[in-house]
């Protein structure tokens, strides 16, 4: 009995002395700054920020190589506090949440062809551009919502749609979208063009019921062209975010039924 | 409003157009053509007994699979008919008089556990038919030894229940017996108690339903060999390497190694299962190289008489190593 | 000259049925000028060419209408004379939308008289007089792709790097995809163009051997390339492969023909000192040479069960598939699926509006006899993929890694040597979409590196 217990501690104090010799001699000298800003960043590991995790943000922060307010999940409070950490300006962030540009659901918008193989945008734009009369539009395979760290991406009637208390704004859907049609926009602004197909607008109507015209009436409706609230590509309204419109009254004038009012899918979460 | 769709659509898939019309309904369809012969042997030898438990094997399988995907909200599978070769193998791998519940039981174990617990077909690390069958020699082991006689049809022999033990319960004592020392009258009784080339090849001895007609499952064999199900790796390095270990270890003669027991069976039906045996050729011949060692190191050293299950499920095990190990080489790489 | 068996076997491969009798014996037809021709900027692979006309433009037949753009790029000529009245985005068999000029082949110009259809567009050369530049840049301005599906520019083809030499040119006369019988009516019917052209060639690549690679289920083809290149001087072989799909395949078709294996991409053919061109290129350089004709037009194989007479079309370059359709009798049944190019690799298209291109070499109507739509099962792991795959690749890895979303398994699997030539998906029971697999994981691993190389250009920059 004596003999184990006098064992047991001889070992232990002889494996704690090595330990303790260890921490000293063979400890990695590093930054300490890179632990408090890795505190201060939200902790999500999205890689919006296109860095692997918070912590590979944080080094390349402390080293300078990584511009500060890249963190769009931590926003401008993030932004302040390891502002703070590294004795440097903040740059100020509006928080920016992502909205899919189509509105073109299974029943507004044809489809042309039955599309047979793996439940991806990416790869179903590789077979004939899609099955979507649209070539611009949303085909609703789900590229986004699997990139997307928040689940905060939901397919509903052959449309992805963001909801918008989830989304961190992280960007990865807006890389991932083979038809480039998701953008990330002011948590602020309300009202937007849900429609990303720049064509003619009888062209625009064979394929879809919803789509952008380009009729300019939104324009109209905001005080036009000089009130900056909206800007045109080819036969497409967009909506200015720098500076966006107020009043939500123009959405219910479009005559192509492609705005909306805060579009935001908001799921039971 | 949505705009005039034209109602024929043409299908939109990536290349290829075109198939070459096989599928897992018909391979499994194949495995169970190729089991016929052997099921035959298996009820002409065994009679009724047989009838029954390879009917409740496979009824309950396919029960079993139908309530499993039920029960998992996923889509009905019984028609890819692997439900049924389960059914069909583990009863083939059963004594023809064992009690029906057990193999009600070793069914829903096959079913249940073995396959649909890892996501069905496809997904499940051991044969299912096998891992019941472990299951069940662990479980009830009394009736899982117990064989009956085959009936002697020629002789007009009535069938009767009478038992006696498998030909490998002796060629485990040859193991024991010193080989120079055959002489002795407790190698010369084992001996004895090995049935000719002729039985064995025919069936007529002791065993599992399926397992004892070498010819018919060599039959069945080369229908899948045929028939391209599978390839020649496994059962060719199975039973090359049973035969060549007895011929070193001594105790029985090679051929009654290979024939007696679940050599053929397991080497041409069991280890052949894909969902759990190696993908490439070089994975097979190392896959059966140790099917056939780990059975022989049982049948001489284990405590089992028979070790081809055993050895087969711990081959199953190191698959995906072995997969791992044997990743073929691309055209054009260094 | 002389007739052999091929001595090497590549790992793998399948056995699709071939349905080359439906059009094998019709001879080369031509298609009367459509009204209407959509000629695309990107017929080629590489950087599409920049679009030099515009809408009410009155464009000449041969005159160039898109300008190279680029190393790699061609240029593209208008197929026929006509008024340009559009010029918009269309989309190609392939799935991208590129820049196309839409023509009114009915108008007739403002002045002078129209285009004879065999007038002479550039000055014709004497190849044994003209110096390899000249016939390079005669290749060139011709705007000659690799009409055999990828449509690799030729002239970048003919002009190895340097350090490079080439010492087998290999005629790739396979055709093993199923259904086509173009490059087989060419063969059999223009085998003395062909001996012309290969004669050019050699000069451009400085004499090297020459190869022509025939499959074995076409003797006729074999019969008349033999009689073609019967006093032919030099090394020059008929080399005749077993039926094997994919032994188009270029780099299958170099092993087969003189057994020597291209390494993993980046590696190219000319890195193991070969090119290999299909024989209907071979052609249009020698018209582009000996009769100073640019590649305007290509034969088409247009067949499958839903068409009603099967043909081999000569048709110009940006004739729409329901003007090829028309000339073929029209629809025999509803088609279930139509495909541009071969069952194996060509494009399922959603509408008969699509143009013909440099590389299109066939066109299908399926009917619902022949397609259907399926749904993928659990991989069974039966190893048929992978005794398929003539890139020796694991393909059902591969395609569980993609169901997983890992691309990084996909790329240790070396999926990026992965050729798409959908002999995986072709034999797989559980209807698995392996190929489709190959090209998602391919796709995302390009945009990866394309990321990456832009990253790295603007930290240089900054």
């Amino acid at each position: 009995m004596t003999i184990a217990i006098v064992c047991i501690a001889g070992v232990g104090l002889v494996a704690a002395v090595v330990l303790a010799v260890a921490d000293k001699y063979l400890s990695v000298k590093e930054d300490p700054r890179i632990g408090m800003v890795t505190a201060a960043l939200p902790g999500a590991n999205c890689g919006g920020c296109g860095f692997p995790g918070c912590d590979g943000y944080a080094r390349a922060l402390v080293a300078g190589t990584a511009p500060n307010g890249a963190c769009a999940a931590g926003g401008d409070a993030c932004a302040a506090a390891v502002a703070k950490i590294l004795g440097v300006e903040a740059a100020s962030t509006e928080r920016r949440v992502a909205l899919v540009k189509c509105c073109g659901t299974r029943s507004e918008a044809i489809r042309v062809g039955d599309y047979n193989g793996i439940c991806d945008c990416n790869v179903a734009a590789m077979t004939a551009g899609g099955d979507k009369g649209c070539t611009y539009g949303c085909l609703g395979y789900g590229a986004c919502a699997n990139v997307c760290p928040k689940n905060a991406i939901s397919i509903a009637d052959g449309l992805a749609k963001v909801d918008k208390r989830l989304c961190i704004g992280c960007g990865k859907c807006v890389a991932v979208c083979p038809k480039k049609l998701i953008e990330l926009v002011p948590a602020s602004a309300t009202v937007h063009v849900l429609c990303n197909n720049p064509d003619k607008g009888p062209l625009v109507r064979k394929v879809c019921g919803v789509g952008c015209m380009g009729c300019h009436l939104c324009e109209k409706n905001s005080g036009g062209k000089e009130a900056g609230h909206f800007v045109f590509q080819g036969f497409l309204a967009k909506v200015n975010y720098a500076n966006p419109p107020e009043d939500e009254q123009i959405v219910a004038k479009c005559p192509a039924k492609c705005m909306s009012v805060d579009p935001h899918f908001e799921s039971g979460h | 409003m949505k705009p005039k769709e034209t109602t024929e659509h043409y299908i939109l898939s990536s290349s290829p157009h075109t198939h070459a019309n096989s599928s897992v309904s018909r391979i499994m369809l194949d495995v169970v053509l190729a089991l016929l012969p052997t099921t035959f042997a298996g009820i002409w030898f065994f009679g009724m007994p047989a009838v029954w438990t390879i009917a409740v094997c496979v009824s309950t399988c396919i029960v079993a699979e139908a309530l499993c995907r039920l029960a998992m909200k996923r889509d009905n599978t019984i028609g890819d008919l692997s439900a049924v070769v389960t059914g069909l193998l583990l009863a083939l791998n059963l004594p023809a008089g064992i009690p029906l519940w057990m193999a009600v039981v070793g069914s829903v174990f096959a079913i249940c556990v073995a396959k649909q617990v890892f996501g069905g077909l496809g997904m499940n690390p051991f044969n299912p038919a096998l891992a019941a069958r472990a299951f069940m020699l662990i479980s009830f082991t009394g009736p899982m030894t117990t064989w009956l006689r085959p009936i002697c049809r020629c002789c007009g022999e009535t069938p009767d229940a009478t038992t006696m033990a498998t030909p490998l319960a002796a060629m485990k004592r040859l193991f024991a017996a010193d080989i120079t020392a055959s002489a002795t009258p407790h190698a010369e009784k084992a001996l004895e108690q090995i049935p000719s080339l002729c039985d064995m090849l025919v069936g007529n001895m002791p065993g599992c339903i399926g397992e004892v007609s070498a010819i018919a499952l060599a039959a069945g064999a080369a229908y899948l060999l045929w028939r391209k199900v599978i390839t020649w790796h496994i059962p060719v390095a199975f039973i090359a390497t049973v035969f060549v270990y007895s011929l070193i270890a001594g105790g029985a003669p090679a051929y009654a190694q290979v024939l007696t027991g679940g050599v053929m069976i397991g080497a041409c039906f069991m280890a052949t299962d894909y969902v759990t045996s190696p993908i490439t050729a070089k994975g097979k011949l190392i896959f059966g190289f140790g099917c056939g060692l780990l059975c022989m190191l049982i049948r001489q050293f284990g405590s089992y008489p028979e070790g081809c299950s055993f050895a087969i499920l711990i081959m199953n095990a190191v698959c995906p190593l072995i997969n791992r190990w044997t990743q073929p080489k691309p055209f054009g790489a260094k | 000259m002389k007739t052999v068996k091929s001595q090497f076997k590549f790992a793998g491969g399948v056995h699709p049925d071939y349905n080359k009798e439906l059009a094998r014996e019709q001879p080369i037809e031509r298609l009367p000028l459509p009204s209407e021709l959509v000629i695309s900027m990107s017929q080629h692979l590489g950087a599409p060419a920049k679009c030099l006309v515009k809408v009410g433009d009155f464009v000449r037949r041969g005159q160039i209408v898109g300008e190279k753009n680029g190393f790699i790029s061609v240029c593209v000529r208008a197929s026929a004379d006509g008024k340009v009245k559009a010029v918009e985005k269309r989309l190609g068999p392939a799935g991208a939308k590129a820049d196309a000029i839409v023509l009114d082949t009915t108008v007739k110009p403002d002045e002078g008289e129209p285009s004879a259809p065999d007038a002479p567009i550039l000055p014709p050369l004497d190849w044994r007089s003209a110096s390899r530049e000249e016939l390079l840049k005669r290749v060139e301005e011709a705007g000659i792709c690799g009409m055999g599906g990828a449509g690799f520019p030729t002239a970048v083809k003919l002009n190895p790097p340097p350090g490079k030499r080439c010492e087998y040119l290999i005629l790739n006369g396979a055709e093993c995809e199923p259904y086509l019988t173009a490059d087989y009516r060419v063969m059999l019917e223009r085998a003395p163009r062909i001996r012309l052209g290969v004669e050019i060639m050699r000069k451009i690549l400085g004499g090297p051997a020459v190869r022509i690679a025939v499959e074995a289920n076409k003797p006729e083809a074999i019969a008349a390339l033999e009689k073609a290149f019967a006093d032919i001087d030099g090394n020059v072989e008929i080399v005749v492969l077993s039926v094997l799909y994919p032994q188009g395949s270029e780099k299958h078709q170099i092993f087969a023909t003189v057994g020597r294996v291209v390494p993993e991409p980046p590696a190219l053919p000319i890195d193991v000192g070969c090119v290999v061109e299909n024989v209907g290129t071979v052609v249009a350089i020698a018209d582009a040479v000996e009769k100073g004709e640019p590649l305007l037009e290509r034969v088409t194989t247009v067949s499958g069960d839903a068409v009603a007479e099967p043909k081999n079309v000569l048709a110009p370059c940006g004739t729409k598939y329901s003007d090829l359709v028309a000339f073929c009798g029209g629809e025999k049944t509803a088609p279930a699926k139509v495909v541009s190019g071969g069952t194996m690799m060509g494009f399922a298209v959603s509408t008969l509006e699509i143009p013909t291109t440099k590389t299109t070499s066939g066109l299908l109507l399926l009917s619902g006899k022949k397609v259907f739509q399926y749904a993928s099962g659990a991989c069974i792991n039966c190893g048929r993929c992978l005794r398929a795959c003539p890139m020796g690749l694991n393909p059902a890895l591969i395609s569980k890694a993609v169901d997983a979303n890992d691309i990084k398994a996909a790329e240790d699997a070396h999926v990026m040597s992965c050729i798409e030539c959908g002999a995986c998906s072709f034999g797989c029971p559980a209807y698995r979409t392996i190929t489709q697999s190959c090209r998602r994981a391919k796709n995302s691993i390009r945009a990866r590196i394309a990321a990456e190389k832009a990253k790295a250009a603007a930290a240089a920059n900054k």
